[in-house]
């Protein structure tokens, strides 16, 4: 049934080392332009699984898994970084000025612990008590440019001992599993796509496959463009952690995925229009297999599909995600099963993706879609 | 133990308003270490006593509440989340991606999630989430969700408690577990200290929803002083001079009408005198706390209110210093022991 062989949760059973994998991954830091902690972590994880790997001027690991013959190249990218606090001045009381490093709502902020720089040196973000604010305070929304780091320092001389401006901040925040197969932790996005690409790493493939670990997306996709520029392609899977908003009195058309409904899958988002023909294949591939999949249903945010996307000689792209609610804060959760899920269906992509290559993977540079009457809905 | 563990351990503790009875028990052993017995009365008040080893004495009442602020199921709905509004004094602001601890038939893991911003129409674009709009995230479905939470089931604020610089400590619950650190800390000053009066050291319940536990505790014990530990508003940019206290500069005493003003001079003295570090709170109104309970309570029971600054107060990062814990604690237990001795001095009348 699988061409390859290659589908090792085919069974269902599912590797919980992989969740414990993830956790550990979820407890480094990795603010964007920050990702050594993390990457220093995949690489032990990696290095004995690739016949080669190396990190590139920005920072990207590339791991090289050499393919038994077909003479094309599959990128395949998660982002190493998670959104976190950039320090950017030290006050006279001794309490930290920041900038979030991507897209960080400023509520979320409030009531939080972070952890500083290389040596982690806690801290909290307070808020100024209710009993003191006033009226207007009390019915307005939390004013970023009130909001600190207290670490604790009486003045500026103290916490410039511990801390620097230019430091990163994390989210100080340890994972929870709890209630139905759920895994509460921080930066989900995207050590999800970190976790699963690094398993994905143990296959051998037809194609040359190049696991490729990328830095800064969250401020704008930086780390793909230099690594797809080196890899150059042919096509591209994105492993990701991506938005869910499926709370109750949310209508349905605006929850981006609903967790637990199966690996989501990007048709359209605000950094690119996934491949037609790879996005189908990826489909039937799950319909084949009998796992369930979804559309990511709204077109915000954006991914390193974007960047690879539109390097070299241009590159088919789909992205593959895990639901997470409440991501780019410290409690995001997943669902296990979304996330084994995606698992199966990245396995079972590549497992069938030399046979794309040579029926449909080329089609769109003669102008046919050969696909086109496979009757797959519009979605 | 030290104050810094104990203060921990105290704060591990979840007592939200009204539902104290789970937390008595910890409450009381913490207690027993140092007083000559323990009682918890028919609402969970925890009464410590300590004997005072003088002829005729008196009885010295000294509380500080256990009750923390928290949240209360409302409603589950169709989809398993929890609605729910607050116990006690919670900013909705601040409740953002916040962990939470649901009692329910077990203790449930939960995060308070919300509408995100995009799905906010723009015209409640600069009024704040309401409560009412919030939900909690157990992770479960409906069935599952009602088999194990029921309407009334109480939520606590889950946070670890963080050293910071100073001897600072952060975490939930500050408010008033650092009090009742001070409380015990009092109690263990006093077994170093000949006293001769009885001491009852009272941790007190459901503060935080009208300062209910104060009522019977000085009813039942009808004591001659009472003294009130409580936290105030630690000092921050933006708040006001005059009603917050900077961490690590000592205990506030508070002075105004409701307080004792012999009692309140002759502990900013006795302060001054034993270099035990203060700062002195002028209150105008009732302050807020269980002194204003005491001061008309009976035939009105001469009050002082000794108060450890908190930053960020009915915040999950409630911030305090443990010298300050530990300058009301010795300032507390010296004044019991000493206060006659300050009277002789002829300082007081009023």
């Amino acid at each position: 049934m699988i061409e390859h062989g290659v589908l090792s949760t085919a069974s269902g059973e599912y590797p919980e080392s992989l969740i414990d994998t993830l956790k550990k991954l979820t407890m480094l830091d990795g603010v964007s332009g920050d990702e050594k902690p993390v990457r220093d972590f995949i690489i032990e994880l990696i290095k004995d699984r690739a016949d080669s790997w190396h990190v590139d001027n920005i920072g990207n690991l590339i791991a090289f898994r050499k393919g038994t013959g077909l003479g094309k190249k599959v990128m395949l990218a998660a982002h190493m970084d998670e959104v976190g606090l950039l320090i950017t001045g030290i006050n006279d009381n001794g309490l930290l000025k920041f900038k979030a490093v991507g897209g960080i709502e400023t509520r979320v902020l409030v009531g939080k612990r972070v952890r500083i720089g290389k040596d982690r040196v806690p801290g909290v973000i307070g808020y100024k008590p209710i009993h003191l604010q006033d009226d207007s305070e009390r019915k307005s929304t939390v004013k970023k440019s009130g909001l600190t780091i207290d670490i604790g320092a009486k003045d500026r001389e103290q916490a410039e001992a511990s801390v620097s401006v230019g430091d990163t901040a994390a989210f100080d925040y340890d994972p929870v599993e709890f209630g139905d197969q759920k895994l509460m932790a921080k930066a989900l996005d995207n050590r999800v796509g970190c976790a699963l690409l690094a398993e994905l790493l143990k296959d051998r493939y037809p194609f040359d496959v190049y696991g490729c670990f990328t830095v800064q997306e969250e401020i704008g996709l930086k780390g793909a463009k230099a690594a797809s520029y080196a890899v150059e392609p042919d096509a591209a899977i994105i492993l990701e952690g991506t938005t869910c908003y499926d709370l109750t009195g949310t209508d349905e058309h605006m929850m981006s995925t609903r967790l637990g409904d199966g690996p989501a899958l990007t048709v359209m988002d605000r950094s690119v229009i996934s491949d037609r023909g790879l996005f189908r294949f990826i489909t039937h591939t799950a319909e084949r297999l009998g796992i369930p999949w979804q559309v990511k249903r709204t077109i915000s945010g954006g991914t390193d599909a974007g960047r690879i996307q539109v390097s070299g000689r241009g590159v088919k792209v789909c992205t593959i995600s895990v639901p997470c609610r409440y991501i780019h804060t410290p409690v995001s959760i997943m669902d296990k099963r979304d996330f084994f899920n995606v698992l199966k269906l990245a396995e079972g992509t590549l497992a069938g993706l030399a046979g794309w290559f040579s029926e449909d993977g080329n089609a769109g540079a003669y102008g046919f879609d050969q696909n086109q009457s496979g009757g797959e809905s519009d979605v | 133990m030290e104050c810094r563990d104990l203060l921990k351990k105290l704060c591990s503790i979840n007592a939200v308003i009204g539902r104290e009875d789970a937390a008595a028990q910890a409450i009381s052993g913490i207690l027993s270490d140092y007083c000559d017995e323990v009682r918890v009365d028919a609402f969970y008040n925890v009464i410590g006593l300590r004997k005072g080893q003088g002829e005729n004495p008196r009885n010295v009442l000294v509380s500080a509440h256990y009750d923390q602020i928290g949240l209360i199921v409302t409603g589950i709905d169709e989809n398993g989340f929890l609605r729910f509004t607050n116990m006690g004094g919670v900013d909705p602001k601040t409740l953002a991606a916040m962990e939470v601890t649901v009692h329910g038939r077990r203790d449930l893991h939960g995060v308070i999630g919300s509408k995100p911003p995009h799905l906010i129409p723009p015209e409640d674009s600069d009024k704040p989430v309401k409560l009412e709009d919030m939900l909690i995230d157990i992770g479960y479905g409906a069935e599952q969700a009602r088999e194990l939470v029921s309407v009334g089931d109480v939520v606590s604020f889950r946070f670890p408690v963080l050293e910071l610089k100073n001897n600072r400590m952060a975490g939930r619950s500050m408010d008033n577990r650092s009090s009742v650190a001070a409380l015990v800390e009092m109690l263990k000053e006093l077994e170093r200290i000949r006293h001769r009066d009885n001491v009852y050291a009272v941790a007190t319940v459901q503060e935080e929803s009208g300062l209910v536990g104060a009522f019977m505790t000085s009813w039942n014990l009808k004591p001659d002083l009472a003294i009130a530990i409580d936290v105030c508003h630690g000092d921050m940019p933006d708040a006001p001079s005059d009603e917050s206290f900077p961490l690590g500069k000592g205990v506030a005493i508070a002075v105004g009408p409701i307080l004792s003003r012999k009692h309140a001079r002759a502990c900013i003295k006795l302060a001054r005198q034993e270099k035990i570090p203060y700062q002195i709170d002028a209150e105008e109104k009732d302050t807020g706390t269980e002194a204003a309970v005491y001061s008309s309570a009976l035939e009105g029971i001469p009050t002082l209110l000794l108060s450890i600054p908190a930053k960020y107060m009915h915040t999950a990062v409630e911030m305090v210093s443990l010298d300050d814990i530990g300058a009301a604690a010795r300032l507390a237990a010296r004044y019991i022991a000493f206060r006659d001795e300050l009277d002789q001095e002829g300082d007081s009348n009023d």
